[in-house]
């Protein structure tokens, strides 16, 4: 098992990628619809993405369940 | 698709990748002289590694159809060793003699100490003395934006032609200042540390491309040649056509490398019967 510090060094740059690919997407979205004059007609996962990121923003998460909880968010989404 | 790999670390790759990467279209790849992962002692130590790129490793590539060019340098990381650097610049000219050799590179800044400055000037001196292309690496991660700073005032404080000089490792934060300065810019893609094919999309779909470089750089490290043709699907997934492809991921090595005359792959066209 890894140490509090040994988890944040293994996985930082990894998560960051992740983390600047979710921005990319987000700011090619934007660009898409400048590019295109309108909004996709449905934004629902848009806004499930943001609403994501919201529970990741939380600061206490006592159960440790992120995961079990972005399956169960993003499980709305068809 | 001819795919030219502008940035490769072949010493580092096995002959799988090449074979790989000849199946998938790649001509040829040019190899900058790098870090090896840890720091040389020795001059001679460089000279055998300049002799192993530009003499040794264009045998290798042949041998799956690939052309192979190099550049000479002393890497950012050395430069700190400056008795090392000026004994190996010295040598360096010979070198640029060599007939796949582009020019100067990489050479550029790592963590902007006064000693990799210095080195960074004599590479570019040396570079516009002898009428050479110049590949400048900027630093990783947390530097890199202030190491790209550093670099371009370095340059303006210089008599260089910006038609010349490619300047490696831009993202998103950076590449408008490389582009606005009139230089090359080159995307590297590397799974995790530096830009993302598809990153490097959205990059060649809000910038000119005229100026734009595309490559994996790939070495013993965590990388991938095949970002470069992960990149390639990405772009023509996008819907963009496949001369758009070939202008960005085979003729813009062509021009700015066809500077050197040594360069002797010129642009294609594709066109219909």
């Amino acid at each position: 098992m890894l140490s509090p510090k040994q988890t944040l060094d293994t996985y930082f740059l990894e998560a960051r990628r992740d983390l600047l690919e979710v921005a990319a997407l987000l700011d090619r979205y934007d660009e898409s619809v400048s590019r295109e004059g309108h909004n996709a007609k449905d934004e629902s996962k848009l806004e499930s993405l943001r609403e994501a990121m919201q529970l990741l923003a939380k600061p206490d998460h006592t159960k440790s369940n992120r995961a079990e909880q972005l399956l169960t968010h993003f499980a709305k989404i068809n | 698709m001819q795919i030219i790999q502008p940035h490769y670390h072949a010493i580092a790759r096995t002959a799988q990748d090449y074979e790989r990467m000849s199946m998938s279209g790649v001509v040829a790849v040019c190899e900058p002289a790098f870090w090896a992962g840890f720091d040389r002692r020795h001059p001679e130590t460089f000279i055998d590694y300049f002799a192993q790129i530009s003499e040794f490793e264009p045998t290798r590539a042949a041998e799956f159809g690939i052309r192979h060019f190099c550049w000479v340098a002393v890497n950012p990381k050395e430069a700190e060793n400056v008795e090392l650097t000026n004994e190996v610049l010295k040598q360096m000219p010979e070198f640029l003699d060599k007939p796949n050799c582009l020019g100067v590179g990489e050479t550029g800044l790592h963590k902007s100490t006064p000693n990799e400055i210095a080195a960074l000037e004599a590479h570019v001196e040396m570079a516009m003395k002898h009428d050479q292309l110049v590949l400048i690496h900027t630093p990783h991660l947390s530097d890199k934006a202030h190491g790209t700073k550093t670099v371009l005032e370095v340059l303006s404080g210089m008599d260089v032609n910006p038609d010349k000089i490619w300047i490696d490792h831009v993202e998103e934060e950076t590449i408008e200042w490389v582009l606005d300065a009139g230089y090359w810019a080159g995307m590297t893609l590397y799974p995790v540390t530096k830009c993302s094919p598809r990153r490097a999309v959205d990059i060649l779909e809000k910038y000119p491309t005229e100026r734009l470089l595309v490559n994996s750089s790939a070495d013993w490290g965590p990388s991938d040649p095949f970002t470069l043709q992960e990149c390639i699907v990405e772009y023509r997934r996008r819907g963009h056509a496949v001369q758009e492809a070939v202008e960005i991921f085979h003729n813009n090595p062509c021009r700015f490398l066809g500077q050197n005359p040594k360069w002797d792959i010129k642009p294609i066209r594709i066109t219909e019967e």
